[in-house]
């Protein structure tokens, strides 16, 4: 069983901060995503939505991930 | 009150840190009195703003699964009526008519007859900004297609369309126009259904 890494607050800092763009640059995937995925579905082209749906599920469960590093932390 | 012989960082990380970074007994009385340590504050905003994120994607991903669902529900094929909208007589070859379908509160349809026995029916509303089409020659194109070159023309902003197929051949629309089936019986024109346009 791995030991929870220890770190000082200037270096959670850091992570946080790290995880924060990280997270962003996610969800602005996703954004993104979801804005071309309605385009297709109302242009009558549903065949890249579940596709679509899935690659977003995989950004949340990243997103989730790094959210579950972040508490982790203390 | 400020701590000396501080050695590790851990030992630096139960301090508490104003601000400005001074030492606590060089701040102000009201700061002594109700010190915030700045830097966990900083830390938990932080975390709390990926927090938020966070479920921000989840609303994202929800919206994903609803456009997938959607598909699967939507467009059931529907069963349209069957409606008389025109006698054959009525319209010269070239001729259009504006009629309502499924029912007089539906969507505007215009109807063309492109031969004299064949004609074509679509949303009367260009799918760019719902303008109303009316067939029209184009002028700067010899088109031999259909009849005499004739398509439709959405005036507003020079749109063209198809008039066999419907898609959008010139000018801002990027959509097909929605088709109306037809069926010619005996001299009267019948609409039978709607066909979605497909890109």
């Amino acid at each position: 069983m791995s030991e929870r890494p220890h770190f000082v607050r200037s270096q959670r800092m850091t992570i946080v901060n790290g995880i924060l763009v990280f997270v962003v640059l996610i969800v602005v995937l996703q954004l993104w995503l979801l804005t071309a995925t309605m385009n297709a579905y109302l242009g009558g082209d549903t065949d890249i939505v579940w596709a679509a749906a899935l690659a977003s599920l995989g950004c949340l469960g990243l997103n989730v991930g790094l959210l579950w590093y972040l508490y982790r932390l203390e | 009150m400020i701590q000396h012989g501080l050695q590790t960082p851990r030992d630096l990380d139960r301090q508490t840190v104003p601000p400005d970074g001074r030492p606590l007994a060089e701040q102000p009385k009201w700061r002594r009195d109700f010190p915030i340590d700045w830097a966990q504050d900083e830390y938990v905003s932080r975390r709390d703003l990926v927090k938020f994120i966070c479920l921000t994607s989840v609303a994202f991903v929800a919206g994903q699964f609803w456009i997938a669902a959607r598909s699967l529900l939507g467009r059931p094929g529907a069963a349209f009526p069957t409606v008389a909208v025109a006698t054959v007589d009525e319209l010269p070859v070239g001729g259009a008519k504006t009629f309502s379908y499924p029912d007089e509160e539906s969507a505007p349809r215009l109807l063309v007859r492109t031969g004299e026995r064949s004609f074509v029916a679509y949303d009367q509303q260009c799918t760019h900004l719902l303008c109303p089409i009316v067939p029209a020659r184009r002028p700067d194109v010899s088109v031999a297609a259909a009849e005499g070159g004739l398509q439709l023309h959405c005036p507003c902003h020079n749109g063209w369309f198809d008039i066999e197929t419907g898609q959008p051949i010139a000018g801002p629309p990027r959509r097909p126009l929605a088709r109306v089936t037809l069926e010619v019986r005996g001299r009267t024109v019948y609409a039978t259904g709607i066909e979605e346009a497909a890109t």
